[in-house]
C-alpha cells in the first residue's frame, strides 16, 4: 500500500488538534470538585518536572555540560525566576562547559 | 490612578497580554528553533521535503509527537497507526487542556477556545499556567505568534539545509527549553513546600523510569502520562489545594 505524506500529515494534525480542543470546548465551567481542582493544579508541576529530569542530561553534547546547564538553571530560577534570563543563562553555561571541557 | 484603571478597557488589556505573551515566547522560540532543526533533519531522512517538514511543524506544534509521526512515516505504517500513535504520544495535552479550561474565565467565547487549543504545547502551557489569576487568551496568542514561527522555520531549515548551526550552538540551544521549565517549577517550589516535594518526587520517579527494567521499556510519552496521573492524583488526594493557593494568593479575576 502506498501512503501519501499529505494524508499522514492531515491524520496527525487532526488527531492532535482534537486532543487539545475537546477539553477546552467541552469543559466550559469551573469544576467545583476539590479533588479534581487539586489534581489539575498539580498537573503542570509534575509534567514539567518529569519532562525535565533526567531528559536534560542527554540533551547536550555531554553529561557534564548538561549538569552545568541544569544547576545554573536551578540556582538562577531560585533567586531570579525570570523565564528568559534562566533559559539564556542555562544555554551559556552549557556552551562554556563544552568549550572548556572538550 | 483610578482613571487609569477605568481607561484600561478590554482591548488594551488584550494588547498588553499579547505583548507579554510575545515577550515570554522569545525563549520558547529560541529553544524550539534548535529542537525543530533536529526534527527537520529527521523528517528529511524519512523522505519528507522541507515544505512538508515545515507544514508538519506548523500543523502539529509538538516535539515528541512529531518524532513519533516521523517514525510512522519512515516505517510506512498505516493511517490508523498514525492516528493511534499521535493520540498516545500526545495524550498529555488532553490533561493540559483540561487544566487550561479551568484557568480561563468560565464564560470565555468559543472562538477563543478553538484558537487557544492550537498552541497547547508543554512550554506555552507552562508559562500560561504560571500567570497569576485568570488567563487571558491573548497571552497564549502572543506566545504562539513568536514560538510557532520559530518552530516551523527550524524544521523547514533543518530539512532544507541540514547542519548549518555549529554543533556546540545547537547543544547549547537545546537546553533552553529545560531552563524554561525550571523557571516555572523552581519558583513555585520555593513558595509552596508541597509543590517542592512533588517536583522532587516527580524527578526521582522519572529517573527511575529510565533505569529500572520493564519500566524503561515504556515510551517516554506514556511515562509522562502515567507519572502525571499517579503523582498529581496522589498529591490531590493527600494535599488538597485551597482556593487561595491556586491563584498564588491573588484572587483577582483578570
Amino acid at each position: 500500500m502506498n501512503h501519501s505524506i499529505t494524508v499522514y500529515l492531515i491524520v496527525a494534525a487532526v488527531t492532535i488538534y482534537l486532543i487539545r480542543v475537546l477539553p477546552m470546548t467541552l469543559i466550559r465551567r469551573d469544576i467545583k470538585n476539590p479533588l479534581i481542582r487539586s489534581f489539575l493544579y498539580y498537573v503542570p508541576y509534575v509534567t514539567l518536572a518529569v519532562m525535565t529530569f533526567p531528559a536534560i542530561l542527554s540533551s547536550t553534547g555531554s553529561t557534564v555540560s548538561a549538569w552545568a546547564g541544569l544547576l545554573t538553571g536551578i540556582v538562577l530560577a531560585y533567586v531570579d525566576g525570570n523565564l528568559f534570563r534562566v533559559a539564556i543563562c542555562s544555554c551559556i553555561a552549557v556552551y562554556l562547559a563544552e568549550l572548556f571541557w572538550h | 490612578m483610578l482613571g487609569m484603571v477605568i481607561k484600561m478597557n478590554g482591548k488594551e488589556q488584550n494588547r498588553t497580554w499579547f505583548l507579554r505573551g510575545m515577550k515570554d515566547g522569545v525563549p520558547i522560540a529560541l529553544g524550539y528553533f534548535a529542537v525543530a532543526f533536529a526534527l527537520g533533519i529527521a523528517a528529511k531522512k524519512a523522505g519528507m521535503s522541507a515544505a512538508q517538514a515545515g507544514a508538519m511543524s506548523a500543523l502539529m506544534l509538538a516535539s515528541a509527537g512529531q518524532y513519533a509521526a516521523i517514525t510512522v512515516i519512515a516505517s510506512g505504517g498505516g493511517y490508523i497507526q498514525m492516528a493511534v500513535t499521535t493520540l498516545i504520544v500526545n495524550l498529555r495535552y488532553l490533561l493540559m487542556s483540561c487544566a487550561l479550561s479551568q484557568k480561563v474565565a468560565p464564560g470565555m467565547k468559543m472562538r477563543h477556545r478553538f484558537l487557544m487549543s492550537y498552541p497547547v504545547t508543554d512550554e506555552i502551557f507552562g508559562i500560561a499556567m504560571s500567570v497569576e489569576g485568570r488567563l487571558n487568551p491573548f497571552y497564549n496568542y502572543g506566545a504562539a505568534a513568536v514560538a510557532a514561527p520559530g518552530w516551523t522555520a527550524g524544521a523547514f531549515l533543518g530539512a532544507a539545509a541540514g547542519a548549518i548551526l555549529p554543533q556546540r550552538v545547537e547543544n547549547a540551544l537545546s537546553v533552553a527549553l529545560y531552563g524554561m521549565f525550571l523557571a516555572i517549577i523552581i519558583p513555585a517550589s520555593r513558595k509552596n513546600k508541597v509543590v517542592a516535594g512533588i517536583v522532587a518526587v516527580s524527578m526521582l520517579c522519572s529517573f527511575l523510569f529510565t533505569r529500572l527494567p520493564v519500566l524503561r521499556e515504556i515510551s517516554s510519552g506514556m511515562q509522562i502520562i502515567l507519572l502525571t496521573v499517579v503523582i498529581a492524583g496522589a498529591a490531590a488526594y493527600f494535599f488538597p489545594v485551597r482556593e487561595m493557593e491556586e491563584n498564588g494568593g491573588d484572587e483577582n479575576e483578570s
